[in-house]
């Protein structure tokens, strides 16, 4: 019945052997050639024009938070491609299998995929990418020179990474899990789910969590300690505030998903019965406890999106920014609020019917800071001049794609509709509304908005407007059916279908899928013309090419490892708009030495240990668990006898750096 | 468009698109079109919901637009105020406004979430039909099986697979378990869904008011058989349900004793119908105790027993290792043989589902939301199984 039995546990290799391998499934055995044949190429390429020296020192090894947020932002892209190309397969799928025909994945294949879709595009899509746009402009937003925490900061980064590597590895040695992304038990536990993909699901999420939720904290206390003399909180960018609340959130709700886990795998590993059907265990118990962190987690990706949105619409408008009182309060509502909904996510598991109103009404009363917001946005369009450059056209694109899914979220907050529609596709359809509509498109905004910001150029416009209108025409093909779908009680995570009739609204969302498919090509192709023609794109400004209002164009494009030559002293909330309209002049001499972090390999080769001792676990190679956990306590205690942290820019590479700013401000005027 | 229609027509436009959703529901939207009294009720709360946000979804989607036109930056003759970003009138507004419709919407929610809770027994099978005070409503027991349905029916002695048939115009309601994994049992033409939990009942209540064949499913991924977890409904005429009774009855297939129980719910997928002629009656209460495997302890003994304190060391060696092969038949052989173990059966006393409080029909009175009374509560007995009855309340 079952396609694998369990394996035997052997004492060298544990339970691997070489029916890991899934020589059997066609589609894998091709895409691991073609994984192969790239990487050889690139690492070929790589070793060619000899940058692993370049690669290894600039930026494998460094600390400066703009470079580890663009680490993140590849992380986030590179898993991106993976977690789409699983969306195509599932609509590929689910387009076919009709009228006895069983599709071409077997449930086996089809149940990972799905699995794999969601755990990638929440926590090594979405994640890297908020983590990695926080990583990059908050420091730069409050007149930082770095992080509080820099090694912190590039250990977390391939910490990150060590939790998708080791999920990608899933996809050629062995299995992921077949479990649903948020792997509910008692179906994830050892006696339904013997196999070794629900252990890659939590090794690779228990990873990237140390990751997380020591980003998490870097960023607060950069936040909290390192912003510019003047910069009261009230005084600070909205986009720094979402991101304060966003990681608080993270490192308030993390440990929980850490612990939940941890729960989970004591079951699966050592026999306790924490969320077994037997023995006094309690599978509901781990699904309460899975949403208390899993719907702050919407909120922590969403939240520094809104603050996107915010920057953009007020840059763009040329306004100041509507009710930023308001915004920051709706801002914290959310935070605190977010953590009164979870239970939502169960109403159909049997809670009393005052229990089921209560968290109905908490969940729709954070539709009224989240209201609030978009009306703040809307009246600060109103009465300015709007430039409709790329950022702002996802603005407004997510203005209006996100009420829809707003408004569909509140309605699933009905519990007596919810009994209707709670996993239909209506409610993918609506979850898929808010992150693609509210994060995705936040992130296109964003990226089109920082990216001269980070490399001194602008963004090919003509390719990013094809991809701008393929996204937008392409979500609402692929998802209007859905919603339709979800209505005629047709629920998630089916792989054939009996009823005929439906088919037709299955092609039409594998159409959408292919029109967002050309969306992210059209991107790619925006991101390699643009390269192609940076000089042409250059932005001539001198670092501030969309008359920006923040610090962060205060300074040159990309800006220098210390980002300001001097600390500003700030005045107002849109400081440099502020210092722009008070004649502010650049100081051009008087250069001091700079103070500076220096780069280490502590964080990547701690974070390989960790990676080799998430393998050993999946595959219970104990021998290998206990050296690589040895090696990493070594590791990280041999670390703590490294006194060469810090070191000086000295004055003169800064003045030589600065002055070559002011030849190229001269020559812009 | 006219200047001299101010808002009118805006409002008109809308009309159009309500007037749309029923001729959708003619093409098979179940959920907004469904055949029974508890379904109808809450697919016209999705559209009343839906219209009540629309009240400030489309005004905000019109401004969106229109400012976003009308303050371009082409547009040289519209105002531009570059330092004006605040305005406390304005305030008030964009805050009041949802806060209004959430408050319409939050008492719209409570009313219907008391009044449609699914434990809660049936006050009329249609509008202006109460369910008179000496209708029984039919029990049926559903347990969710890697990968169908098994469906006890007590009062009638039989039981099906993957074959609901159910009475028109009789309130239904269903006891609901799992063998194994979570599942969800959802009819959507009936009523709303309730998970199938194992080691736990959770109920639904409701009611057909026309005949016709619909479908049922399970509403939660449970793994590899998932997809063909379907069975047939079929709302009868009450002289056609009672001649379904006499086929089941008849069936070859035989009883369904615990044995039997035991095979059926080895993973199998798209299994056919089948009917047994007459099914043990404490089956159900074994299954959502855990006990069906002769031996095993009940979870209600057991938790008996630890409510007088636990039986103490001597329980710790009350564990034997588990030696049917419930687990072997979804792939686990050894990987987890030393958490196989359960715990061995030392007294048993069974509970009569008849004998429980909650079996007791409660009178159907006006429903107004507040401080009604948690229908059919438990008494917390040791022999009531409280905790297996109601999963987080």
């Amino acid at each position: 019945m079952t396609p694998h039995p369990a394996p035997e546990t052997g004492p060298i290799l544990g339970k691997l052997s070489l029916e890991a391998l899934p020589l059997h499934e066609p589609i894998l055995v091709v895409t691991f050639i073609g994984v192969v044949l790239g990487g050889i190429a690139v690492l070929g390429l790589i070793t060619k024009f000899r940058l692993w020296g370049y690669l290894w020192t600039e930026w494998f090894t460094t600390v400066d938070h703009k470079r580890i947020g663009i680490m993140y932002m590849i992380l986030g892209l590179i898993m991106f491609l993976r977690g789409f190309a699983d969306a195509i397969m599932m609509r590929i799928q689910q387009a076919m299998a009709f009228g006895g025909s069983e599709g071409y994945l077997t449930p086996h294949h089809y149940d990972q995929v799905f699995t794999a879709h969601g755990v990638i595009m929440i926590f090594f899509v979405a994640m890297p990418f908020i983590t990695g746009l926080m990583n990059y402009v908050v420091p730069l937003q409050i007149g930082a020179r770095d992080v509080s925490f820099p090694f912190l900061n590039n250990f977390s980064f391939w910490m990150t990474t060590a939790g998708a590597v080791l999920t990608m590895i899933s996809l050629f040695v062995g299995e992921y899990a077949q479990t649903g992304w948020l792997a509910y038990p008692p179906l994830s536990g050892i006696a339904y789910s013997p196999n070794v993909g629900v252990d890659y699901y939590i090794w690779g999420l228990q990873i990237a969590g140390v990751g997380t939720t020591l980003s998490g904290i870097n960023l607060i206390v950069t936040i909290l300690k390192l912003r510019a003399p003047g910069m009261g909180l009230m005084k600070m960018p909205v986009f720094t505030w979402t991101s304060l609340c966003a990681n608080i959130l993270i490192v308030a709700s993390f440990p929980i998903l850490t612990a939940t886990l941890v729960l989970l795998t004591l079951d699966r590993y050592v026999g306790t019965n924490f969320f077994t059907n037997d023995l006094g265990g309690s599978p509901m118990m781990y699904v309460n406890l899975i949403w208390i962190w899993g719907h702050p987690e919407v909120y922590i990706l969403v939240l520094p999106l809104f603050g996107v949105f915010s920057e953009v619409t007020s840059t763009f408008s040329g306004k100041r920014l509507f009710g930023y009182t308001s915004m920051v309060y709706a801002t914290i509502c959310i935070t605190i609020l977010s953590y009164l909904v979870w239970l939502h996510h169960f109403f159909t598991m049997g809670s009393g019917a005052s229990v089921n109103s209560f968290f109905g009404i908490t969940t729709m009363v954070i539709s009224i800071p989240t209201g609030a917001k978009l009306f703040n946005w809307l009246f600060t369009m109103y009465r300015g001049r709007i430039r409709f450059e790329l950022p702002m056209m996802w603005t407004v694109a997510f203005m209006l794609t996100f009420v829809i899914g707003g408004m569909t979220g509140v309605l699933l907050a009905v519990p007596p509709a919810d009994f209707v529609l709670h996993n239909s596709l209506f409610l993918i359809a609506h979850f898929h509304n808010v992150i693609i509509g509210g994060v995705l498109f936040g992130l296109f905004a964003a990226i089109n908005y920082w990216w001269p910001k980070a490399f001194g150029y602008k963004l090919d416009v003509f390719w990013g407007k094809v991809s701008f209108w393929c996204w937008v025409v392409g979500f609402w093909v692929a998802f209007t059916p859905l919603y339709i779908l979800g209505l005629m009680g047709v629920t998630r995570r089916m792989r054939v279908f009996d009823d005929p009739s439906l088919q037709i609204w299955f092609v039409i969302a594998g159409i959408g899928a292919l029109i967002v498919a050309a969306g992210i090509g059209a991107m790619l192709v925006q991101f390699a013309v643009s390269i192609w023609r940076r000089k042409e794109l250059r932005d001539t400004s001198g670092g501030d090419p969309w008359d920006g209002r923040t610090l962060e164009w205060a300074t040159s494009s990309p800006p220098p490892d210390y980002n300001f030559a001097f600390t500003p002293v700030i005045h107002d909330l849109d400081a440099w708009y502020d210092m722009k309209k008070r004649g502010h002049q650049r100081p051009v001499d008087g250069y001091r030495d700079i103070h500076m972090p220096s780069n280490t390999g502590t964080g990547i080769i701690l974070s390989g240990f960790c990676l080799v001792m998430g393998f050993a676990l999946v595959w219970h190679i104990w021998w290998l668990v206990a050296l690589s956990f040895a090696a990493t306590i070594v590791g990280a205690i041999y670390h703590t006898f490294n006194y060469k942290r810090d070191f000086d820019i000295p004055a003169a590479t800064v003045t030589a750096v600065e002055e070559a700013r002011t030849r190229q401000l001269a020559a812009g005027a | 468009m006219p200047s001299n229609l101010p808002r009118f027509p805006a409002r008109l436009r809308l009309l159009p698109l309500l007037a749309a959703l029923p001729f959708l529901s003619g093409c098979g939207l179940v959920v907004l079109d469904p055949a029974g009294d508890v379904a109808r009720q809450q697919g016209d709360l999705i559209v009343l919901s839906t219209v009540l946000m629309l009240l400030i979804i489309v005004p905000v989607m019109a401004l969106t637009i229109f400012f976003a036109w009308k303050y371009r930056a082409s547009n040289k003759d519209a105002t531009y105020k570059p330092d004006w970003d605040h305005s406390t009138q304005l305030e008030l507004v964009i805050w009041s406004a949802p806060l209004l419709i959430i408050i319409c919407l939050g008492a719209v929610t409570w009313v219907a979430t008391h009044l449609l809770d699914p434990y809660r027994p049936l006050a009329r099978t249609a509008p202006g039909k109460p369910v008179a005070a000496e209708v029984k409503p039919l029990d049926v027991q559903v347990v969710a099986l890697d990968w169908k349905w098994l469906f006890i029916y007590p009062e009638q002695g039989v039981a099906t697979v993957n074959e609901l048939a159910l009475p028109v115009n009789r309130p239904v309601r269903f006891r609901i378990s799992s063998s194994s994994v979570m599942n969800s049992f959802y009819v959507p033409a009936l009523a709303g869904q309730i998970y199938a939990m194992p080691g736990m009942e959770t109920k639904l209540h409701g009611v057909f008011d026309k005949t016709g064949e619909f479908e049922g499913f399970s509403a939660n991924y449970s793994g590899w058989g998932f997809s063909n977890m379907r069975f047939a409904v079929k709302s009868l005429p009450a002289g056609e349900f009672d001649k379904w009774v006499a086929t089941a009855k008849a069936s070859a297939e035989g009883d369904l004793s615990r044995a039997e129980y035991l095979k059926l719910e080895k993973p199998t997928h798209k299994e056919p119908v089948r009917r047994f002629a007459a099914s043990d009656p404490q089956l159900f209460d074994a299954v959502v105790n855990m006990c069906v495997e002769p031996g095993k302890m009940c979870m209600h003994d057991m938790m008996s027993l630890d409510a007088a304190g636990g039986a103490g060391i001597a329980g710790i060696g009350n564990v034997r290792q588990v030696t049917y092969d419930k687990f072997a038949a979804r792939g686990t052989v050894d990987a987890a043989r030393w958490s196989m173990r359960y715990v061995a059966a030392a007294c048993s006393s069974p509970v009569m589902s008849n004998d429980r409080p909650d079996a007791k029909p409660v009178a159907p009175a006006m429903l107004k939301g507040e401080g009604l009374p948690v229908p059919a509560k438990p008494e917390r007995t040791a022999l009531s199984a409280p905790a297996a009855t109601r999963p987080m309340s």
